[in-house]
């Protein structure tokens, strides 16, 4: 069977890019896995073009979690706000390749429903964004 | 060193299993042996002999399986004039013969909870293909017999503990349910105002947040013991805060679920007595895996799991004092626990019945005196042998992984089952994902405990717990598996 902890994974998870704060970030969420524990926070400093013009993240957790987070930051970064929030779940699950257990998919996740939840409450959020975020 | 395995094969070959079981029929140590069993092919290598089929997840295994999980010499105890027969007990789980990943499973998550041997899972069956009826109530015949074998599932868990009568035992969905009816009956009768409860910082959260919920609404302190770096309980801080006056319920867990610590109870309870405190004992960890001795250590108060200890999920139970009892308000209002109900105002049954309101988990109680009988066949004192030289050997050979921390005590005679661990920068949740691809199951992360895991200075931590079907093989695929995992890790 082949490992979820690629090279990849775990040079992500070693050596993370952009892990960080950013202190004049516009949009700025945190969440954890009660699961497990696993804690991802994301910054984004925003143009008035809504472009990304930078992004951390900071966290504590698995290596799942942690090289997801930063593969994502990598992924958002020079991007507009409006790319920000189309990024799919498969987007992130083929960053990380491999296949997921349910309970590790919420692990890969996190990350993911942090930016959307900074994005959401950055853009304005809806009925169905909600759906989407409590979906994830 | 010599290890455990060379010393169990110099027991076979001094002794005969046989010969040796008269003998030790009159005496109170262990003796163990190994043994061939007869008519089983055992080759050493540690590959199957024939390749296991091609099978999907949650697909059963093959009988071949059989040969792989029990290929290396099976291993016998014999303690008074039982036997422990391995190989008997591993055919008597049917869920042992599951392939995960291709791999045989080996259940190493037993303190999360126990697996269930046929006896029980027929017994389930079989209350509910011939006598399902309500208890206590009926007249006819089924119902009569399902109050005998709810009655009799009471009397053999008061016999497990030696408790006085089986009127001290109430019927509980679990460890958590117990410790939560004594804080809200007997807790909220005799807790008041700038009174104290004594905890310790090893407590699983079902034995801290109800006397949280419960010091909150009476204005009672929290006082914790606290843990030496190897795990164990500072014993001044539990003799100051006894003498610190006031105290009313001193709780605390016999084994400690996450490090596997044996806390000395009865000396806990003894101090306690003398300042007039009550004691409530979480015997969750504890009641599955040795004798426990209500009587003998004079707690007021035990709280264990049936799903632990081999029986059903949501029965569990509480044993109490019969004065204490008798004096407890209700905790539930409902049928069964009334002797009298008027318009205005109700009178209570006696225990236990004043505490299992409503229709109780009839099959879960039939099914934990199943439980117990099983396990009093095994013999507790044979289990506990069994689980302790696991946990020695397990602890001894994870001890030699390169990189490997184990938590709570450095002596593992003074843990029970259970063993906590980290490699390196391995996040517990990772080590679990790449022991599951090895068809190894364990847990990981707070376990319950976060005031532990804070105590430990950890987020998280690997634990693997061992019970009556576990295997020295396991150990090792366990081993090799954490080595494979700092190999992945580059530790
Ligand atoms: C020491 C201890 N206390 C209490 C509990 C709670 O038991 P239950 O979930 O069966 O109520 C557990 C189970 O994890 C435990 O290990």
């Amino acid at each position: 069977m082949s490992s979820i902890y690629s090279e990849i994974i775990l040079d992500y998870y070693r050596y993370p890019r952009n892990k960080g704060t950013l202190p004049h970030a516009q949009i700025h969420a945190r969440d954890t896995n009660p699961l497990c524990g696993d804690v991802v926070e994301m910054q984004l400093e925003v143009d008035e073009k809504n472009n990304v013009k930078d992004v951390k993240f900071n966290g504590q957790g698995c290596a799942i979690s942690q090289a997801s987070a930063s593969m994502l930051t990598e992924l958002v970064k020079g991007k507009t706000i409006d790319d920000a929030r189309k990024i799919s779940k498969e987007d992130v699950l083929s960053l990380i390749g491999g296949q997921l257990t349910a309970v590790r998919l919420k692990c890969a996740l996190l990350s993911l429903k942090v930016l959307k939840t900074g994005v959401y409450n950055y853009i304005g959020s809806t009925d169905a964004s909600k759906d989407e975020l409590s979906g994830l | 060193m010599t290890t455990l395995k060379q010393k169990w094969a110099a027991a076979s070959s001094s002794t005969s299993l046989k010969a040796t079981s008269h003998a030790a029929a009159d005496t109170a140590s262990y003796r163990k042996a190994k043994n061939r069993l007869p008519g089983l092919a055992v080759p050493k290598s540690t590959t199957p002999t024939t390749k296991p089929p091609l099978t999907f997840p949650g697909q059963l295994a093959q009988s071949t399986v059989r040969g792989y999980a029990t290929q290396k010499q099976a291993t016998a105890y014999i303690h008074g004039d039982k036997l422990y027969d391995i190989d008997k007990v591993r055919h008597d789980f049917p869920i042992l013969n599951r392939l995960i990943n291709g791999k045989p499973l080996a259940y190493l998550d037993s303190a999360a909870t126990a697996q269930k041997p046929a006896e029980v899972i027929d017994e389930l069956t079989r209350f509910y293909n011939e006598y399902n009826a309500n208890v206590h109530r009926g007249v006819y015949k089924i119902s009569e017999e399902a109050t005998a074998a709810y009655e009799e599932a009471r009397a053999k868990i008061a016999q497990l503990i030696n408790a006085k009568s089986p009127n001290e035992i109430i019927f509980v969905r679990g460890t958590t349910e117990a410790i939560n009816l004594v804080a809200q009956s007997w807790g909220r009768a005799n807790v008041g105002l700038g009174d104290g409860i004594i905890l310790t910082e090893m407590e699983h959260h079902s034995n801290i947040v109800p006397w949280q919920l419960l010091a909150k609404e009476r204005g009672a302190h929290l006082k914790y013991v606290g843990l030496t770096d190897d795990g164990h309980l500072v014993h001044e801080d539990f003799r100051q805060h006894l003498e610190s006056g006031g105290i009313k319920l001193v709780t605390l867990t016999h084994v400690s679920n996450v490090l596997g610590t044996i806390n000395p109870v009865r000396e806990y309870i003894r101090e306690a007595h003398k300042q007039g405190c009550r004691v409530l004992v979480d015997a969750a960890q504890s009641v599955p895996h040795m004798p426990v001795d209500v009587q003998d250590m004079d707690c007021d108060f035990l709280a264990f799991s049936g799903h632990k200890m081999c029986g059903p999920t949501g029965i569990g139970v509480l044993y109490a004092k019969k004065a204490i009892l008798e004096e407890m308000p209700p905790y539930h209002g409902g049928g069964e626990m009334i002797r009298e109900v008027h318009l205005y105002e109700s009178t209570w049954r006696d225990p236990p019945y004043r505490f299992e309101a409503g229709t109780t988990n009839i099959a879960g109680a039939i099914g934990l005196g199943k439980a117990i009988d099983y396990l009093s066949e095994i013999g507790l004192r044979n289990i506990q042998a069994h689980d302790q030289e696991l946990t020695e050997y397990m602890h001894e050979m994870l001890g030699k992984v390169k990189g490997i921390k184990i938590y709570g005590p450095a002596n593992p005679r003074t843990k029970a089952g259970v063993i906590s661990f980290s490699l390196g920068d391995v996040h517990a949740h990772d080590m679990a994902s790449l022991l599951d691809e090895d068809g190894i199951a364990v847990r990981s992360g707070h376990h319950c405990a976060q005031p532990l895991m804070d105590r430990l200075g950890v987020s998280s931590t690997t634990r693997a717990s061992v019970y009556i079907y576990n295997t020295e093989d396991e150990i090792d695929r366990l081993v090799e598996s954490v080595e494979r995992a700092g190999r992945v890790f580059k530790i």
